[in-house]
């Protein structure tokens, strides 16, 4: 068994890094990019068609 | 070099073989979740073994009612139930054991985990009574029993809690600084699948509690558009969740059995936060040939975004075997482009497993999906075989075959028992991977010559409307079947072996259960250079960057060859 499984990267975390080390703001992000660019602008699309006149 | 450290010794176990640390409620939650799953692979594996025989055209086994439940209790069994119980368990192990951590609430861990079994046993027997033979996507205005969206409803639920009990527990590992810096990362992998599984679960409640409440009679109506739009964002994340999965335990395998490290590990980071922000978003393809919906915004998700996605799976694609090649090459297999894998322990079905899982991934999953997103082309494989061949690319050859190389390693190592029948263990692999590969493949041809996908018999011999599909179909649609039929033997020896280890003798202290797998490095270093590391010239990783070209040559060939064929089916005059 390597100890490569237990160990990150030998590097010093930068600020980038630190930021996407971050769980909530990765929790926020991910589920607000899929909410408004698929699921709302999607909801959006259909309520536009306009209902069929009978 | 940042490590764990293990703050609370008396709460871990630690692995004789590996010397790993392992939480013990860890052990126990993940014995139950794979145990559970690989019992739902069998069920769901036996009504594809039924769907199988019914769609090879020799034989069609099954009566259409029957072949109806068949397909849709195999879609919920494997896609939902076996994928995402075998996942929330290693998941528990992959957000605990590389940074030492314990498990947050281990009770509440258990609830979800019942949730999840009276859910999906729910559901199933609902399918199995014909109450529910509405198939995987459930569309309104086919309506199920309300049993069935209640039994959906709450294994939704209990695969949504584990997810925050896994930012639970990096959150107190972080306090208890049971690791400094960043996490490894299958951790990070492990957080990234969470959250997109928090999108998916989510968006499951958002559809399937009105569906319900529409099947006991208290909303008047589901719009089908509505409908299809939401569960797409469920149905399709849910595999995005087995990707992510699937891809940290490469990066698990390569390390456990090679000591590798990714390439660079901030770009294969990198690559799991692109999943993140694009993976769901590859969602509007199932929504490419539907009407209600611009051009603007099918396109913005499923190429501009999608392909950032598309990014991240290729940076996977070369860090995992580039990971794998260099620690061959630093041990001493460095001759030529390849032999480093053609020395790698091909016999073990750990490693020939997840092998193949990375490539048939790449080639089969990944090509097809990349060009099915594009708009033009859905339109000529849009609800033919294409699609389902496509998504065993996928979740057969790519998720399922990794969690089969997986669990050879890890039942072993949480039960303390030696792997059983492990010459069955090593066919099924290549059986499942052989077989299943075939199935995709022969599936998507007869795909593009037309054959619809779900359709009882394709020879429409009662229909009103009669339709002759060509002999080239039918023996197309025969060789899938066959493969599907090789696939399904192989799945049953690895149901076999994990079962029969799950329920074998503990080894005494001492005795090793996980297999040993490539060489030490040290063995190979003195066997072939005199036990010096031998000095790698020029590039670092030219086999893995020759198979990579390779995967995109074939990526540029198979998009043009797709416009080709659409050119030829429109012809303009």
């Amino acid at each position: 068994m390597s100890d490569s499984f237990n160990e990150n990267d030998a590097d010093p975390v930068s600020g980038w890094q630190a930021f996407i080390d971050d769980p909530s703001m990765l929790l926020f992000l991910g589920i607000a990019s899929p909410t408004l660019l698929y699921t709302l602008w999607g909801v959006m699309e259909v309520l536009s068609v306009p209902i069929a006149g009978y | 070099m940042t490590t764990a450290t293990l703050r609370n010794p008396q709460d871990f176990i630690t692995c004789p073989d590996t010397g790993q640390n392992i939480n013990k409620p860890v052990i126990a939650l993940a014995k139950a979740h794979i145990f559970t799953a690989v019992v739902y692979l069998l069920a769901g594996g036996a009504l594809g073994l039924l769907v199988a025989l019914t769609r090879w055209p020799a034989i069609h086994l099954l009566p259409s009612e029957l072949f109806y439940i068949a397909l849709t209790g195999h879609g919920a069994a494997v896609l939902l139930f076996w994928c995402h119980i075998f996942e929330v368990g290693v998941a528990y192990y992959f957000c605990t054991s590389p940074i030492n951590a314990r498990l947050a609430t281990p009770k509440i861990a258990w609830f979800s985990f019942w949730l999840m079994v009276v859910g999906s046993a729910m559901g199933t027997v609902m399918v199995l009574l014909g109450q529910a033979t509405v198939m995987f996507s459930a569309y309104p205005p086919l309506k199920a029993h309300p049993l069935f969206y209640l039994g959906v409803i709450l294994f939704a639920v209990g695969a949504l809690i584990p997810m925050f009990i896994i930012l639970a527990t990096l959150i107190k590992a972080k306090n208890e600084r049971t690791y400094e810096g960043s996490m490894p990362l299958a951790t990070f992998g492990t957080l990234i699948y969470a959250i997109i599984a928090i999108f998916t679960w989510v968006m499951g409640a958002v559809i399937f509690i009105p569906t319900l409440l529409w099947s006991m009679g208290l909303i008047s109506n589901i719009d089908p558009q509505m409908y299809r739009l939401v569960f797409w964002a469920l149905a399709h994340s849910t595999q995005q969740v087995n990707i992510c999965m699937h891809i940290t335990i490469w990066y698990s395998l390569a390390a456990i059995l090679f000591g590798a490290r990714p390439l660079n590990e901030k770009v294969s980071r990198m690559a799991f936060v692109l999943y993140l922000f694009a993976l769901q978003l590859g969602s509007v393809h199932h929504l490419l040939s539907d009407p209600g919906s611009s051009f603007t915004w099918r396109t913005f998700n499923t190429s501009y975004a999608g392909y950032l996605a598309v990014l991240g799976s290729l940076i996977h694609g070369l860090t995992v075997p580039g990971g794998i090649e260099l620690a061959q090459r630093r041990r001493g297999l460095n001759n030529g482009l390849f032999e480093w894998l053609r020395k790698a322990p091909w016999g073990n079905p750990v490693f020939s497993g997840f092998f193949m899982s990375v490539v048939f991934f790449g080639f089969l999953g990944g090509i097809t999906g990349v060009t099915m997103s594009n708009q033009q082309i859905n339109m000529i494989i849009h609800n033919t075989a294409y699609v389902p061949g496509h998504f065993h690319g996928t979740v057969a050859t790519g998720t399922t075959l990794a969690f089969m190389a997986f669990s050879f390693w890890f039942v072993p190592f949480i039960t303390r028992t030696k792997l059983a029948a492990p010459k069955l263990a090593n066919m099924s692999v290549w059986l499942f991977g052989m077989g299943m590969s075939v199935f995709a493949v022969f599936f998507m041809a007869a795909g593009h010559l037309g054959a619809p996908r779900r359709h009882w018999d394709i020879t429409f011999a009662d229909a009103a409307l009669k339709f002759d599909f060509s002999a080239t179909v039918h023996m197309l649609t025969t060789v899938a079947e066959i493969g599907a039929a090789i696939g399904g033997v192989g799945a049953l020896f690895f149901i076999i072996s994990i079962l029969g280890t799950f329920m074998g003798k503990k080894v005494a202290d001492g005795v090793s259960v996980v297999p040993q797998l490539a060489e030490p490095a040290g063995v190979v270093a003195a066997r072939l250079h005199g036990g010096t590391e031998p000095h790698i010239k020029g590039l670092e990783v030219p086999g893995s960057l020759v198979l990579c070209m390779l995967l995109l040559t074939f990526l540029v060939v198979y998009y043009f060859a797709q416009f080709k064929y659409m050119a030829t089916i429109w012809g303009i005059h």
